[in-house]
């Protein structure tokens, strides 16, 4: 084994790594004073991981042996496409976020450094191709997750939102490492190539517990129901830009995660999980649609709406063909902007104390007094409908195209129903800004400028979701079928 | 000839050590008979040959569990005499749970006996058996086939460690509790005292 080779196809991780630990050290002398220094390196850091993993790709030289260390990790198209998704996200966030917890005076260097090792264990993740390297990287990310949700440790409900996410995540962990014990046992393998040649066949008794257990842990991490109750009360309690960062990076590993388990290490067995995958995509769709219908907190509603998306995703991933795989990979793409871009809209809706506006009764009128914002807002919800002249409708409908050509019609169809119960929502947003009249005079809070990072990451998101969007469709289509097929490619 | 008889010196001292755990009527020397228990333990598996777990038995579990319950123990305020007053009353529940567990036993044995239950089918090669003690073949292992997770491992133990730190630590206001000498001695009388001459009746404003 090469290790010179191995080296350089971890290069993004190591480098990430090395980043995080030097900055550390800058922390720890510099105190709060070099909080905006090290985000500004660590943005930077993520930046030259985007532009490796990138050049890797592109160069093409790397990929002849995707292979490193010893069958461990592999960095085919696939890994990329998912890592150059979960740095650019993870930048967005990081970007975002420090004008957030300086106006309460909490904001320190260690947030930026958690961010670095999160993304580094979320691109071990996707390039794992043995259980151990999934562990490890899954561990790694959640650790950093589970901090960054009570980083705001004197408000109560940051460190709730902190308890309950390590409480439950360290449940779902159990319950994977469970799955992975026995689908170790039961094909002697911890590698996916080896787990998929052992598999062949018939699913013994033993083989098909540990796949249950092994999906049942990672649609905890994906928050699909049955296993998303974290996630409204997660979402909500977490400070915002630690939301935003939770509603996308960590989301499209696990998935990308998800993806690799089911379509390559229990390739053989579509029949054994597919009907797993497609529970968990209707009752995901319905539960996400149904659920936020009640719900006042804008946060909790938008935290509904990821989990309704994820039944999306699944739709995709159920059909178990290279097609339905770039569809959900199209997807994620289209759902990390929409997402991000309604986060970062949340964010800017603080008043003049820095006290987010947090409820639909917050936001009426806000036509009236920041156009720009609610026009922004509105696109966004518009697309996250599905509505057709923007960029979300192409997200659902290449799903719904590959579940249809999959023979998955049935699926299809009860999931375009509950996107259009799921519309009743997002149009809620729309007509509380623009047609309700604010709650009074006293009531209406002003809402603060926001800093130009904001509008930028938030008119990018935007943009990005806007028509102008499908000018990209050739060029996405192109490169999730790429990775797609590498997810099939067998080593 | 000298195996045996060191098998059955360790293996006798744990099972005595072992029955010391529950019968010590001071639950500190409870803990002191259980790492007996433990380094005993840690002779039997260097016996078999798998020195690695016996260090591990040794720095793990004497090092940092035993020590761990010996604080625990010495630091909470426990009536042990008052755990143990219902011991009659228990009786008849503990000998039946005893019970359960024995028919378990001797089923599951029973079992055993019987042949292997068919759950599946593993197919798999084993690890050839390397001509090393098992401590190098690991230290082989670890820092050559499985270096990128070890090392990603290391980082694990590190986000935990800064996690605690960022969530736990802060600042403390006001004295940090730390002598000064230097001011101490710089202090003049007529900085730290005041004379006042109150009239009668009245309060002192200082």
């Amino acid at each position: 084994m090469d290790f010179g080779l191995s080296f350089y196809l971890a290069g993004a991780e190591i480098g990430l790594a090395a980043a995080a630990l030097l900055l550390l050290l800058v922390t720890a002398w510099g105190g709060q004073r070099a909080a905006r220094l090290v985000t500004i390196i660590s943005v930077a850091a993520l930046v030259g991981a985007t532009a490796f993993t990138a050049a890797v790709m592109n160069n093409g030289a790397g990929l002849a042996q995707t292979e490193a260390f010893f069958g461990l990790y592999r960095l085919d198209t696939f890994a990329g496409f998912a890592k150059l998704l979960i740095y650019v996200s993870t930048i967005a966030c990081l970007i975002v976020t420090p004008r957030y917890f300086e106006r309460r005076g909490i904001y320190r260097g260690e947030y930026a450094v958690l961010m670095l090792f999160n993304a580094v264990g979320m691109g071990m993740m996707v390039s794992a191709v043995d259980l151990m390297t999934l562990y490890i990287g899954l561990e790694l990310s959640s650790l950093s997750s589970y901090v960054l949700a009570s980083f705001a440790r004197n408000d109560m409900r940051s460190a709730e939102a902190g308890l309950k996410y390590f409480v439950l995540g360290a449940l779902a962990s159990g319950i994977l490492l469970y799955g992975m014990s026995l689908v170790y046992g039961f094909t002697g393998n911890t590698s996916y190539a080896g787990i998929r040649a052992a598999l062949t066949g018939e699913l013994g008794t033993g083989a098909l517990f540990g796949v249950v257990f092994v999906l049942a842990g990672l649609a905890f991490k994906v928050s699909a129901v049955p296993f998303h109750m974290w996630t409204p009360d997660v979402y909500e309690g977490a400070p915002t830009p630690v939301t935003t960062f939770f509603a996308s990076a960590p989301k499209i590993a696990a998935v990308a995660v998800l993806a690799r388990m089911t379509l390559y290490a229990f390739g053989e067995q579509l029949f054994g999980w597919q009907q797993i995958v497609v529970f968990a995509a209707l009752a995901s769709i319905v539960v996400g649609a149904l659920g936020a219908i009640g719900q006042e907190s804008l946060k909790r509603v938008l935290a509904y709406s990821s989990i309704n998306n994820v039944g999306f995703l699944l739709i995709g991933l159920a059909t178990g063909t290279p097609a339905g795989a770039s569809a959900m990979l199209t997807y994620l793409v289209i759902y990390a902007a929409m997402t991000i871009g309604s986060f970062v809209a949340l964010l800017m809706l603080t008043d003049d104390d820095g006290v987010p506006l947090s409820t639909f009764a917050d936001i009426a009128g806000l036509a009236g007094t920041k156009p720009a914002l609610a026009w922004c807002i509105l696109l966004l919800m518009f697309s996250l409908a599905g509505i057709p002249p923007l960029f979300g409708f192409w997200a659902k409908f290449v799903v719904f195209q590959a579940a249809v050509q999959a023979d998955l019609v049935a699926l299809a169809a009860i999931g375009i129903a509950a996107s259009v119960i799921g519309a009743f929502y997002y149009i809620k947003f729309v007509k509380v800004m623009f047609f309700d009249a604010p709650a009074g005079a006293e009531a209406t809070r002003h809402v603060a400028r926001s800093p130009a990072a904001h509008w930028a990451v938030l008119v990018i998101a935007t943009l990005f979701i806007s028509p102008l969007g499908f000018l990209l469709t050739p060029w996405l289509g192109a490169w999730s079928n790429q990775a797609a097929v590498s997810l099939f490619t067998l080593a | 000839m000298i195996q045996a008889i060191a098998f059955y010196l360790f293996a006798t001292i744990v099972i005595t050590s072992a029955v010391m755990v529950i019968m010590a009527r001071n639950p500190v020397h409870s803990v002191l008979w259980l790492i007996l228990a433990f380094f005993n333990a840690a002779g039997l598996m260097v016996l078999v040959g798998a020195e690695f777990i016996a260090v591990l038995l040794v720095i793990v579990y004497v090092g940092a569990v035993a020590v761990l319950f010996l604080f625990v123990v010495m630091m909470l305020d426990i009536d042990f005499a008052e755990l143990r007053s219902g011991f009659i009353k228990n009786f008849p529940l503990g000998i039946a749970i005893a019970l359960v567990l024995l028919a378990e036993l001797i089923l599951g044995i029973g079992a055993w006996q019987a042949g292997a239950i068919d759950l599946g089918t593993a197919g798999g090669a084993t690890a050839p058996v390397a001509g090393v003690s098992n401590i190098t073949a690991l230290g082989i292992l670890l820092y050559s086939r499985y270096l990128f997770l070890f090392e990603a491992a290391g980082l694990v133990l590190l986000v935990a460690m800064i996690g605690a730190i960022v969530l736990t630590h802060r600042k403390r206001e006001g004295s940090s509790g730390r002598q000064d000498i230097a001011r101490q001695i710089a202090r003049r009388p007529e900085d730290a005292t005041i004379m006042r001459q109150p009239a009668t009746g009245e309060g002192v404003e200082l």
